[in-house]
């Protein structure tokens, strides 16, 4: 290789790592909140798993939720669509506002409202149903019929998740029998295709091997710009790639939320800095 | 004395492969002795003709149509009424008291001795509601012999989908009916077409209860009000009464091949049906 040729790659390099710090170093959007949550306290029994949460979710923002097990992060991110009201021994106290409007409000739709609020499960979960199938059975319990809408929203959300194009020739095809990266891709786009406002992950990439993992982000990285993103993860590495701002967890409580370059070079606690620089968790 | 490894392993694997060869064995030497015996008088008159004098001449023809209905019409009552209680135990309730009466009253149900079943069947539906010896009182008999089956097939089959169809399909906004009825019985079906597919065949083999609440009427069944012979009952008639063993063999046979059949039907759909599910 010429040394020409491999100053370029140099400058290539250096101009992606700028861009990228430029990408961290992007604001928290500011004006009204997407998501307000409130002196949230959520409990299972006696066991109060998350308290007195205070957080806010901007319109167009990547929130990554860090910390150990057993902090709280799957049970905030099932808060926010209401998928804990499934736990009979579930109870909550404080509110959670979607818009203004309080999620646990006695007269919510609540299945209208998880379609707002679409979620990825830590483990790839396709129905054992073919591809086209999997994709429209939310928009189908809307009540959409039409089969040139259903085509649309289809190829819509496969092309967002980065699989249109590997799946585009075999959409009848059992989704089962995807490999475990295009089945979580699947499961992205599964949720796109509900067309909704916010996108819950949790640890969508702890199973995937790296290729996958940056597929996914990279749709992160373009749906930021049409819906609130919170993303739980287990890897602090990818909360600093993938997010704008970062909250950490422990033990049920809220220790510090702050834009992800400050939390990573610059943590207001000496927990937080513990945890990212893997000192427990 | 101590065996070598090899030489125990050798004795073990005998051991267990001559009990398997053994339950085999019974299984076919049952079914060709019958068909031995009864296979030579199975003609077509014999599948499409009423019987004369008490089964002596003739054929099985309102034995078929009689057990078609008794069978048919026990399964179509018992098989909603099972698939709906166990998903009520399983999808609408939580584990607690009230569940496990219902499963253990299931349990006690599938225990007791079909005579009984019969005598209850007897005097409750043909005496005490009037039905008489009639389809109707021996399919209602029959239903309630098969539902604890139907019950418990349907709810190990609703238990074996994965839980996180349920999450997801919450998560994608179903309702609890839409999650029921759109994924859960989805997945589940194979099993619980297992489930009827051995009540079916319950149903039709079985001689004692029917006895008692549908009569053992020779002529054709003409509404679900009339009395019906099926083919167990007229198996046992034959034999019971020494009427005609050949005719009791050539029964027995048909009987054995048309359960055969089902389950054999019943397999193949049901394989289809998961390929295509899957």
């Amino acid at each position: 290789m010429s040394d020409e040729n491999q100053n370029h790659d140099v400058e290539a390099h250096a101009r992606r790592l700028l861009e990228e710090m430029r990408q961290l170093h992007s604001p928290a959007p500011s004006g009204p909140a997407k998501i307000a949550v409130e002196n949230f306290t959520a409990s299972f029994g006696a066991n109060k798993c998350l308290r007195n949460i205070n957080l806010t979710i901007h319109p167009q923002e990547r929130l990554a939720i860090i910390g150990p097990a057993g902090s709280g992060k799957t049970t905030f991110l099932r808060s926010l669509n209401r998928l804990n009201d499934l736990e009979h021994d579930f109870s909550h106290a404080g509110r959670i506002l979607l818009d203004g409007e309080d999620l646990y409000a006695r007269d919510m739709d609540v299945p209208a409202l998880r379609r707002r609020l679409g979620m990825v499960y830590a483990v790839p979960a396709p129905l054992p149903w073919s591809i086209y199938e999997n994709l429209v059975f939310g928009p189908r319990l809307m009540g959409l019929r039409n089969r040139a809408d259903l085509d649309e929203r289809v190829e819509t959300a496969l092309r967002s998740s980065f699989l249109w194009d590997e799946v585009k020739d075999r959409l009848t095809m059992t989704a089962t029998d995807l490999s475990g990266g295009q089945q979580q891709r699947l499961c992205l786009a599964r949720v796109l295709a509900l067309e909704p406002e916010v996108l819950l992950l949790d640890e969508p990439c702890s199973g995937l091997d790296p290729i996958s993992t940056a597929k996914i982000e990279q749709a992160l990285a373009e749906l930021k710009a049409r819906y609130s993103i919170v993303l739980v993860t287990n890897n602090t590495k990818q909360a600093a790639r993938a997010s704008d701002r970062t909250a950490f967890f422990l033990m049920g409580e809220l220790i510090e939320v702050g834009p992800t370059q400050q939390m990573f070079t610059n943590p207001a606690h000496g927990r937080t800095s513990d945890y990212i620089t893997g000192h427990f968790g | 004395m101590r065996l070598s490894p090899a030489t125990s392993q050798r004795l073990a694997v005998t051991f267990l492969w001559t009990l398997a060869a053994a339950t085999m064995g019974l299984l076919l030497f049952i079914v060709a002795f019958i068909l031995v015996q009864g296979m030579p008088y199975v003609t077509w008159e014999f599948l499409s003709q009423s019987s004369r004098s008490m089964g002596r001449e003739g054929g099985i023809f309102p034995m078929i149509v009689g057990t078609l209905w008794v069978a048919g019409l026990a399964v179509m009552i018992a098989a909603p009424v099972g698939v709906i209680t166990a998903i009520y135990l399983t999808e609408y309730t939580r584990e607690g008291k009230l569940t496990h009466v219902i499963r253990f009253g299931a349990d006690c149900l599938a225990g007791i001795p079909s005579i009984i079943f019969g005598l209850f069947g007897f005097v409750f539906f043909v005496i005490t509601l009037g039905m008489g010896l009639s389809v109707i009182s021996g399919a209602l008999t029959l239903a309630m012999m098969v539902l604890p089956t139907i019950i418990r097939t349907s709810e190990e089959a609703i238990r074996a989908v994965p839980a996180s169809y349920r999450d997801v399909s919450y998560g994608l906004g179903a309702t609890r009916w839409d999650m029921v009825t759109k994924v859960v019985l989805r997945s589940a079906l194979p099993g619980i077409g297992t489930g009827i597919v051995l009540s079916i065949g319950r149903s039709i083999s079985e001689t004692a209860a029917v006895m008692l609440t549908a009569g053992s009427a020779l002529r054709l069944p003409s509404s679900a009000f009339d009395s019906a012979r099926t083919l167990a009952l007229h198996f046992f008639i034959l034999s019971r009464e020494g009427i005609s063993m050949p005719k009791a063999y050539a029964t027995a046979s048909v009987l054995i091949l048309a359960i055969l059949a089902i389950n054999l039907t019943a397999y193949w759909v049901m394989q289809r049906f998961v390929a295509k599910a899957r």
